[in-house]
């Protein structure tokens, strides 16, 4: 297995194209869950966070990753770590706006402690219109709550802040 | 005294039963919701706390060194062995005695993790801290509900009442410390939960008030999981639960 000749940076660079498989318009690295590639003698060792701790989605991601570098000849292990928490603060603007265009409105305030404060305030993300309100607070994920728009009538779904 | 791992063994094992056990609870109304988004929601709890019972059994079977996974602990034990609080695996019943055990489970565990979030443990530390921001929206859950059925019709409010008076017997166990809670807390590992009661009773006060519900009186307070001791109703869970794997050992999807 040759390894010395790539990089941390390499790696990652190569791992940041990995989409989400709940929501494949973001990557793993744009949503935050992708922390850390070690290189050592032993092989390649990447560290991901999972966004919720009971998170379907890890396992897949796991794979996808090993799949992934043993398609450049890497062998890998995957390592999940809780510390520090997840937070979608660690979200990009970029990725932000990208989930918005796919119809999911991205989570507007970071990690908060006031859950009722985060919500009151969502912009539908297809009308763009504030006056929203919750159906639930649990959707077709861990990470979405479920809204409606009042102005466009429209159903979204909210990433909720974490 | 014991040796430390084989403290923090007991003590993960059961923070990993108290959340596999309501997690099975939970994912029992997986269909039976009363309309479907509440049917998403109570699922949606009963993920977390998979997910919360998977990190605390994986590092109760790293700390007993024996080579079991989160898998083995999940499945592989007998009702004596599952030490979880008798609250957690009281059945569903109505709806209103679901969302009773919610709030006084919910509220408890929003305090608890608060704490356990700062102890000198990393790997309790860095999972309480994740599970404390999903039990934040558990506990709103709980109380919206709450709320919304006390301050409903009459009918929802007697419902309520009835399942927080009945299940009230069993919340005093939520606040023992045994030798396993106090050898921990002198290393400041674990939490000091009678410390918590006041907080807790408070809380639940606050909002019962704003429900139009009343405290249940205090009454006897039954006790015993810590020992492995349970009411009849996990037998009977643990039936359903473990049927797969007991019936044919290590199945694979």
């Amino acid at each position: 297995m040759v390894v010395a000749d790539k990089t941390k940076e390499d790696i990652l660079k190569l791992l940041s194209q990995i989409a989400d498989p709940e929501i494949p318009v973001v990557t793993i690295q744009e949503i935050g869950m992708l922390r850390d590639v070690n290189i050592s003698d032993d092989g390649i060792e990447v560290i991901i966070t999972p966004t919720y701790t009971g998170c379907p989605a890890m396992g897949i991601i796991e794979a996808d990753i090993k799949a992934l570098l043993h398609e450049h000849g890497y062998d890998a292990t995957v390592k999940l770590v809780y510390n520090p928490a997840w937070t979608t603060d660690w979200m990009t603007d970029e990725a932000k706006e990208k989930m918005r265009k796919y119809g999911i409105a991205p989570p507007t305030h970071s990690s908060c402690g006031d859950i009722a404060a985060a919500e009151a305030e969502i912009a539908c993300p297809q009308c763009g219109s504030k006056n929203t309100e919750v159906v639930s607070r649990f959707g077709a994920t861990a990470c979405k709550a479920l809204y409606k728009c009042n102005s466009c009538k429209e159903p979204f779904e909210y990433f909720k802040c974490h | 005294m014991a040796d430390l791992n084989e403290l923090k063994y007991t003590y993960s094992l059961r923070l990993g039963d108290d959340a596999w056990i309501l997690s099975h609870r939970l994912s029992e109304w997986c269909s039976n919701g009363p309309f479907l988004e509440e049917d998403l929601a109570l699922t949606n709890l009963a993920l977390d706390l998979i997910g919360r019972a998977q990190g605390f059994y994986k590092y109760a079977a790293e700390l007993e060194g024996k080579g079991k996974t989160e898998d083995d602990l999940a499945y592989r034990r007998n009702e004596r062995q599952y030490f979880n609080h008798l609250l957690v695996e009281m059945p569903n019943g109505n709806f209103a005695d679901t969302i009773a055990r919610q709030l006084y489970v919910s509220v408890f565990e929003y305090y608890f993790f608060n704490e356990l979030k700062n102890s000198s443990d990393e790997t309790f530390a860095a999972l309480a801290a994740k599970t404390l921001k999903e039990v934040k929206y558990h506990m709103a859950h709980a109380v919206d509900w709450t709320i919304r059925l006390g301050d409903g019709t009459e009918e929802s409010h007697w419902k309520m009442q009835r399942a927080l008076d009945s299940l009230w017997m069993y919340t005093g166990e939520l606040f023992e410390m045994d030798e396993v809670d106090n050898e921990l807390l002198q290393q400041c590992i674990a939490v000091d939960v009678i410390a918590l009661k006041a907080k807790w009773q408070e809380h639940i006060e606050r909002v019962l008030k704003q429900a139009t519900l009343k405290q249940a009186e205090d009454a006897y307070m039954q006790t015993g999981s810590r020992k492995g001791i349970h009411t009849e109703h996990l037998g009977h869970m643990l039936g359903d639960m473990q049927y797969l794997q007991r019936a044919y050992p290590d199945a694979k999807w």
